[in-house]
């Protein structure tokens, strides 16, 4: 494997990519709203409807229909703790997959759907780089900038919600340990799910704006862990992040071989 | 005899139904400049993927400075530089960038990236802009910037699809200027693919005309011509005072003067039926006692021949 030329196409697909508003724009303000603007709307949430004087029944009514599980998590807070934790370290756990799939899937269809439509990609192709160079380096580059940007968005959330939630809370509670094993397990197999299935997407589409929309689709899965934290069919424990990251990784394998099969300098060529 | 720098035997590539490359052999020696002529779809930038090991062949085989472009696909492109039909530049970035990503994908020694892209942007006239993104520049700028990345590592094997398709006179006179440079000068050797046949005359070694996937000819550009333009335009200039007299004797002879013969001024402008029919039509002249000034054949040209192999329809 040539890494210098690995590395070489990683460094280029950032810097044309970080050019790109389409790609851009949803990196900056999906973690704005989600990490930083969110923790303090749900940290004040249940002081402010105290406040306004509106019954805070729904929260008991949303806490009924909770698995026991997590009504053990939740044991030892009072019933604004109780909300203020439920909405900040596991409503949002599911949400923050979204980060990972996004950004892996907005680069990755940058990086090969992008090149087809820019007309770079022909020149490339009739380099001395292999196909598997080519393969890793394009996987790599959207992989590693999902991860880096999802631990980044992790760590700014970690400190906002522990100061949003200060009034209420008054120490430390976040990251707990299905947290981190979010991040550190569930994170990467997303990413990696969200750029295997683009570069699947990008073999047939004719640009970036096509495979973003036709890969979105691959967001699908994570509203569906979503409504299910919702409404109380299941909700993310340690055990329950553990198996989902493992399902995820281990489509990603089975995908990654298909992809690795079906990405072809000959066939590349041939869809120009 | 040195071996061929690029062998080619039985070549075919088919898509479909269709053979975009149908049986082809040929063979092109170190340090020429090879033309590959035919019109849209005669299968010039399929032969370059194929000799590039970009696509794979149906059946048959190439072998570029002595590598099999089947199996080693990597180590061939490592000494080939091609430019594309579209410079296939990223525009989002500098020419300065663009060559050194190619350095680093060709694995021009890291100590001489740097001189090696100034070095590059000054013999192509970029260096002034060297620092802004390719989107902004003219077309011939970007096609000077691709050959210029084409040559960023040095190949022993250039091959260019269309050079000058997009490119005003000027900037087109510059490229071949610069190909010939390459060729005579520094040993590369150029497979050029065009259809720009006035170009490929003047500075191609030998041409492969295809059609349909064809080699439908192969040979110098004069080789072409005599072998494929059988009739011969010829200029006449006899004593003024005969003139009538020629004009006469000429459109009495149909078995060597095809057509009308036009008048320019003294100048009598003909086709003849073959360049055997010179010799013939000086002794009917003297026979006549005319006085002849001068006679003068015009070189048939690649135009002629394409349009010769083609029945005149293309």
């Amino acid at each position: 494997m040539n890494t210098r030329a690995i590395t070489a196409i990683v460094r280029k697909d950032l810097k044309v990519a970080m050019q790109n508003k389409g790609v851009v724009l949803p990196i900056i303000i999906l973690p704005l709203i989600l990490f930083i603007i969110f923790p303090w709307i749900m940290a004040y949430a249940p002081q402010m409807a105290s406040a306004s004087g509106a019954p805070v029944n729904n929260v008991d009514e949303l806490l009924k229909r909770m698995p026991a599980g997590l009504l053990d998590e939740l044991d030892g807070y009072n019933e604004e703790q109780q909300m203020v934790v439920f909405s900040l370290v596991y409503m949002l756990a599911p949400m923050f997959l979204i980060m990972p799939l996004m950004v892996s899937s907005v680069f990755a269809a940058d990086s090969f759907a992008g090149e087809k439509e820019r007309k770079t990609l022909e020149a490339l192709l009739y380099t001395p780089t292999t196909d598997r160079e080519l393969f890793v380096a394009k996987l790599a580059g959207a992989w590693i900038t999902a991860v880096s940007v999802a631990l980044l968005s992790f760590i700014v959330y970690a400190v906002m919600v522990n100061a949003a939630a200060w009034q209420s809370i008054g120490h430390i509670f976040f990251p707990n340990w299905m947290w981190i094993v979010l991040v550190l397990w569930v994170t990467p197999a997303v990413a990696g799910l969200g750029l295997v299935v683009m570069v699947f997407v990008s073999v047939r589409a004719q640009g970036f704006q096509d495979a973003y929309q036709t890969g979105g689709l691959v967001v699908l899965p994570v509203l569906a862990l979503m409504i299910g934290q919702i409404s109380g069919v299941m909700y993310f424990s340690l055990g329950v992040v553990l198996f989902v990251g493992l399902i995820v990784w281990l489509i990603d394998a089975v995908l990654l071989w298909f992809a690795s099969k079906s990405f072809r300098r000959g066939e590349l060529m041939t869809r120009l | 005899m040195t071996s061929p720098v690029i062998q080619i035997s039985s070549l075919t590539r088919r898509f479909g139904e269709k053979n975009a490359v149908d049986e082809l052999t040929l063979d092109v020696q170190a340090g020429e400049i090879f033309g590959f002529l035919g019109h849209n779809g005669a299968g010039k930038t399929t032969t370059v993927r194929l000799l590039n090991g970009v696509i794979e062949a149906t059946s048959g085989s190439a072998r570029v400075l002595g590598l099999d472009s089947r199996v080693d696909g990597s180590a061939l492109r490592a000494r080939t530089g091609v430019l594309t039909e579209t410079p296939s530049l990223d525009e989002r970035l500098t020419a300065r960038d663009n060559l050194a990503f190619y350095a680093e994908l060709y694995s021009v020694p890291r100590a001489n990236v740097k001189q090696r892209v100034e070095s590059i942007l000054q013999d192509f006239d970029l260096a002034d802009r060297a620092d802004e993104k390719v989107g902004g520049y003219s077309k011939g700028m970007k096609q000077r910037l691709a050959l210029a990345r084409s040559l960023i590592h040095k190949p022993d094997v250039l091959f260019l699809d269309e050079p000058t398709a997009a490119l005003d006179p000027v900037a087109a006179r510059y490229v071949n200027d610069l190909v010939e440079h390459l060729a005579r000068r520094e040993g590369c050797t150029v497979f050029l693919c065009t259809h720009n046949l006035v170009e490929a005359q003047r500075i191609c070694d030998r041409v492969a005309v295809m059609e349909h996937g064809k080699l439908v000819a192969l040979g110098t550009p004069s080789e072409l011509t005599r072998q494929y333009v059988k009739r011969l335009d010829v200029d006449l200039e006899v004593d003024p005072a005969q003139m009538e007299l020629a004009l006469q004797t000429l459109q009495s002879i149909p078995q060597l003067v095809i057509g009308s013969v036009k008048q320019e001024k003294d100048i009598l402008t003909m086709t003849l039926s073959g360049r055997e029919a010179i010799p013939e039509l000086v002794s009917v002249l003297h026979q006549k006692g005319l006085r002849i000034y001068r006679l003068a054949p015009q070189e048939a040209n690649l135009e002629e021949v394409y349009f010769a192999l083609n029945g005149g329809t293309q």
